[in-house]
């Protein structure tokens, strides 16, 4: 990857940046006593040493990069900052003292503050209540002051600059909302350790700007960052030094001037990645799905498109544009107030999912662990989930070809498993999304829908769905793609069509397509005119 | 042509934005719409049956649910915490037992200390099962049904046949399960003085405020910290307590008590929160709303009597509120989050 990719601010930015991570750099170095300390930390589960003699120390006003493949280590490592596991072997040390951080409520205490890739939110309570749970402010009586807690919550948003309702319910707050909320949280105690774990994965760009907005501010109010992420441009964006793990155990910890992303690639996985990117598919195929006029009131309006055999299109937009709605719309999950969808060139009558995937359609969602995967599950089963019909005999499910089938498929994705018996929950993201990526190519479909391929998923399992989407499509699949991570949509799609508030706002060919006009177009801004 | 739908899809909910929408109004009076019913049903049944509106009649329905009132308060608490507690029922059997029996050796106990003898009987009972389920993690509903049926035993085994009537209760004891204070009966007094003090212990008070982050979303409340298991084993106690509370005083009204006292009673309790807006995975509701429900289930079920309709239809009715309350909280959630969803959106855009 090249430095454009890196940044994609406009010149300005990026020189204003570099001159901030310099001063920012020489500052932690000056600043000879970290202000916590890991040392040796180790951790076993079972036969499994999840963490293994790994140390790491952060500075006062540093945004430090936590780096590793899905199960190298950095959950745990997390975790034992936040006082939900014990150490088993290891010391912490915050401000040069000893510190045992025996419960989430000692790590918080300690000034230590997590916020979680999934928002852990009570959806009953208020926004203020949220923030301030478990700490609450007190007036006579030692009753809650509710009053105090909104108008604190408040003045935190407002140093955020964002517009969230605190005496609201959380119940029905956006992703990125709730992800606000959980920073809040943090500012609202003074953390003076603030470990974030994916904290982008949910986000689309203009909402990763904001929060790396926030944290630029934290860092200069003199906080700690850890950031664990799986995006790496960001990290070279925000982050002075970086620490990367692998299989459980420390690889290196160095400044970010002194690497790349290509050396940190290599550290984390071990081995040279190459990028798969697809050389330009053909794209004179038939029109697999045409989709005319397509409208849910509210939700997207008049979206008109098609996708041909042996092309990836991608929609992109911020979230909430309507690009999963519009997915869900064409494969019937969402009933639509208007406009038709034609697979193959014929009309889906009656709009159900049964109805979709007879015509040949395949939907991956975007949550593989709400709705792409029955986590209790064994492997096998999951995989034949989607083609019970063809495996049954007068209604009976045979068991010999369904193992046969989920061990081809298994075989051909090189999904890693302990045995296909075993629960979809003891795999990997990576590998779980290599369940339901099995679970509808086996029923060979003509048209793939894919919500968020590569969301949390590791670097090298990344390239390989990457690689098999394009693979796909030279063997004349259609494939839609929905993807938050421009990256991404660039490497391998043909084609890259832009939702901004329910409309099809543009559309970009792949000689076109480059991440400032994408999310020009993304934000409101248009190239052309719509009429 | 697109022209018009741009005024359909997006400047119209702007408009009505700065209106409270009648949805979450609702959600945040969940109380007054079961108030609301019981109100309907008292007016419909008065106009058929005009006796149903006299002093005594009026009495009779707010002694009548005065007992199920406090278990479901107790039971309101539990349920927030996303639990249930199937023993009220038999610990208010336990309870009226034991008092009585305390009468029976100690026929001079002033009233106050027969009823915190009820209390200390009740809240034992609380401990046992708050702590097999707060800290030995077993699942509550295993262990209340479990429990349910020894404590009825222990309960039989005790009684052994030997039935407690108002031979054996002194007078002023008996006056708290009879007489009426300012027109209103004591009973209702000490259910409406329980309901304020808990009503407010359970808004202003950080245990009761983790006690509903429980219920709300059990994992982000531990790692925020809260003492998960002391509140929940918190509680079983006070559950435990009020049905000792509800025992004594079921025994001053009746004012005889054999093994069978309070059969039933822990599905009247759950029934009671659920009407009255407690929902059944925890996390919101309030003891408000659970002592309107008791006092609606009665009502209807006194109104029932009143309007010459077979008595075996009682316990129909009560079950068709019960789906319906539960409907129409589903409902109530799956709109308003639609409507909060909504709103956020157009906050966000400006």
């Amino acid at each position: 990857m090249n430095d454009k990719s890196q940044n994609h601010l406009t010149g300005d930015a990026v020189s204003e940046e570099d001159g901030e991570r310099m001063a920012d750099a020489s500052q932690s170095t000056s600043s000879l006593k970290p202000l916590i300390v890991l040392e040796h930390a180790t951790k076993v589960f079972g036969a499994v040493r999840a963490l293994n003699d790994v140390t790491i120390e952060l500075f006062q006003g540093e945004a430090h990069a936590l780096l590793g493949e899905n199960g190298a280590g950095k959950s745990t490592l997390v975790k034992i900052l936040a006082g939900v596991y014990q150490p088993d072997g290891g010391s912490i040390y915050l401000d040069g003292t000893r510190v045992h951080l025996s419960s989430p409520a000692a790590a918080r205490d300690a000034g230590i503050s997590v916020i979680y890739q999934e928002p852990t939110l009570f959806p009953d309570l208020t926004v203020a209540e949220n923030i301030f749970m478990g700490r609450q402010i007190l007036k006579s009586g030692r009753r809650v002051n509710r009053s105090e807690m909104v108008k604190r919550a408040d003045e935190v948003f407002e140093q955020l600059g964002v517009n969230i309702e605190a005496s609201r319910v959380a119940r029905g707050l956006s992703v990125a909302d709730q992800q606000i909320v959980e920073i809040a949280k943090s500012i609202s105690f003074n953390a003076k350790v603030i470990v974030m774990d994916e904290p982008t994965a949910a986000l689309t760009e203009v909402e990763v700007e904001r929060l790396f907005a926030v944290v630029k501010t934290l860092k200069s109010q003199g906080a700690a960052i850890l950031y664990v992420s799986h995006r790496l441009h960001e990290v070279f964006e925000i982050c002075q030094r970086v620490t990367i793990l692998r299989d459980g155990a420390f690889v290196k910890t160095s400044a970010i001037e002194d690497t790349d992303i290509d050396d940190v690639i290599r550290s984390m996985v071990g081995r040279d990645v190459v990028a798969m990117t697809s050389a330009g598919n053909d794209t004179s195929g038939e029109n697999v799905l045409e989709v005319e006029r397509l409208t849910r009131e509210g939700v997207f309006t008049d979206i008109s498109f098609n996708v041909k055999a042996g092309e990836i299109v991608a929609l992109a937009g911020l979230v909430g544009a309507g690009r999963t709605e519009v997915a869900r719309g064409i494969f019937g999950i969402d009933r639509v107030d208007a406009g038709s969808v034609k697979v193959n060139g014929k009309i889906l009558k009656n709009a159900s999912p049964v109805a979709a995937m007879n015509a040949g359609v395949g939907f991956v969602p975007e949550d593989r662990r709400q709705q792409g995967l029955v986590m209790e599950m064994a492997i096998d089963r999951n995989v034949a989930l989607a083609s019970l019909r063809s495996l049954s005999r007068f209604g009976f499910i045979r068991k010999a070809s369904e193992r046969k089938m989920a061990y081809d498929w298994s075989t051909r994705l090189s999904l890693k498993y302990g045995r296909l018996s075993n629960t979809a929950m003891t795999l990997s993201g990576g590998n779980q999304q290599k369940v339901v990526l099995a679970k509808w190519l086996s029923r060979r479909p003509q048209l793939l829908i894919i919500d968020e391929p590569t969301r949390g998923i590791d670097i090298g399992t990344k390239s390989e769905v990457h690689r098999l989407l394009v693979e796909l499509v030279n063997q004349g699949v259609a494939v839609l793609m929905i993807s938050s991570e421009l990256p991404e949509v660039l490497q391998i799609s043909d084609r890259v069509l832009v939702l901004c508030e329910g409309r099809l706002i543009d559309e970009f060919s792949r000689a076109d397509a480059n991440e400032t006009a994408i999310m020009r177009a993304a934000t409101g801004f248009s190239r052309q005119k719509q009429s | 042509m697109s022209q018009s739908l741009e005024h359909v899809g997006v400047n119209e909910p702007n408009g009505g934005s700065t209106k409270t929408p009648l949805i979450l109004k609702v959600v945040r009076f969940r109380e007054f719409a079961i108030l609301f019913a019981l109100i309907v049903v008292f007016v419909a049944t008065s106009l058929k049956n005009t006796s149903f509106a006299s002093t005594a009649s009026v009495q009779g329905l707010l002694a009548g649910p005065a007992v199920i009132i406090l278990i479901a308060i107790g039971e309101t608490l539990v349920i927030i915490t996303r639990n249930v507690d199937l023993t009220v029922g038999s610990v208010l059997g336990l309870s009226a037992y034991l008092v009585g029996d305390l009468y029976v050796h100690y026929p001079h106990t002033p009233v106050i200390i027969a009823l915190l003898f009820g209390v200390v009987v009740g809240s034992a009972c609380g401990v046992v099962t708050g702590a097999i389920v707060a800290y030995a993690r077993v699942p509550s509903l295993a262990v209340t049904l479990g429990l349910l049926y020894m404590i009825r035993g222990i309960d039989a085994v005790i009684v052994n046949a030997v039935q407690i009537n108002s031979n054996n209760l002194p007078g002023g004891f008996i006056n708290v399960g009879a007489n009426n204070f300012l027109g209103i009966p004591i009973l209702m007094w000490i259910a409406i003085v329980v309901v304020a003090v808990v009503g407010y212990f359970m808004r202003n008070f950080r245990a009761a405020r983790e006690m509903y982050a429980i219920g709300s979303n059990p994992e982000a409340a531990l790692l925020a910290g809260i003492p998960i298991q002391r509140r929940i084993f918190s509680a079983f106690v006070v559950s435990g307590a009020l049905a000792g509370l509800a025992g004594a005083l079921w025994l001053a009204e009746f004012a005889t008590v054999g093994s069978t006292a309070g059969t039933g009673y822990e599905l009247d309790a759950v029934a009671a929160a659920v009407v009255g807006g407690v929902a059944i995975f925890g996390g919101s509701g309030t003891v408000l709303g659970a002592a309107l429900g008791a006092l609606f289930l009665n009502t209807i079920n006194q109104a029932l009597v009143a309007a010459g309709v077979s008595s075996f239809w009682d316990l129909a009715v009560a079950g068709l509120l019960l789906v319906l309350a539960i409907a129409f909280d589903r409902y109530l959630i799956v709109r308003s989050e639609r409507v909060l969803r909504v709103e956020g959106r157009q906050r966000g855009r400006h």
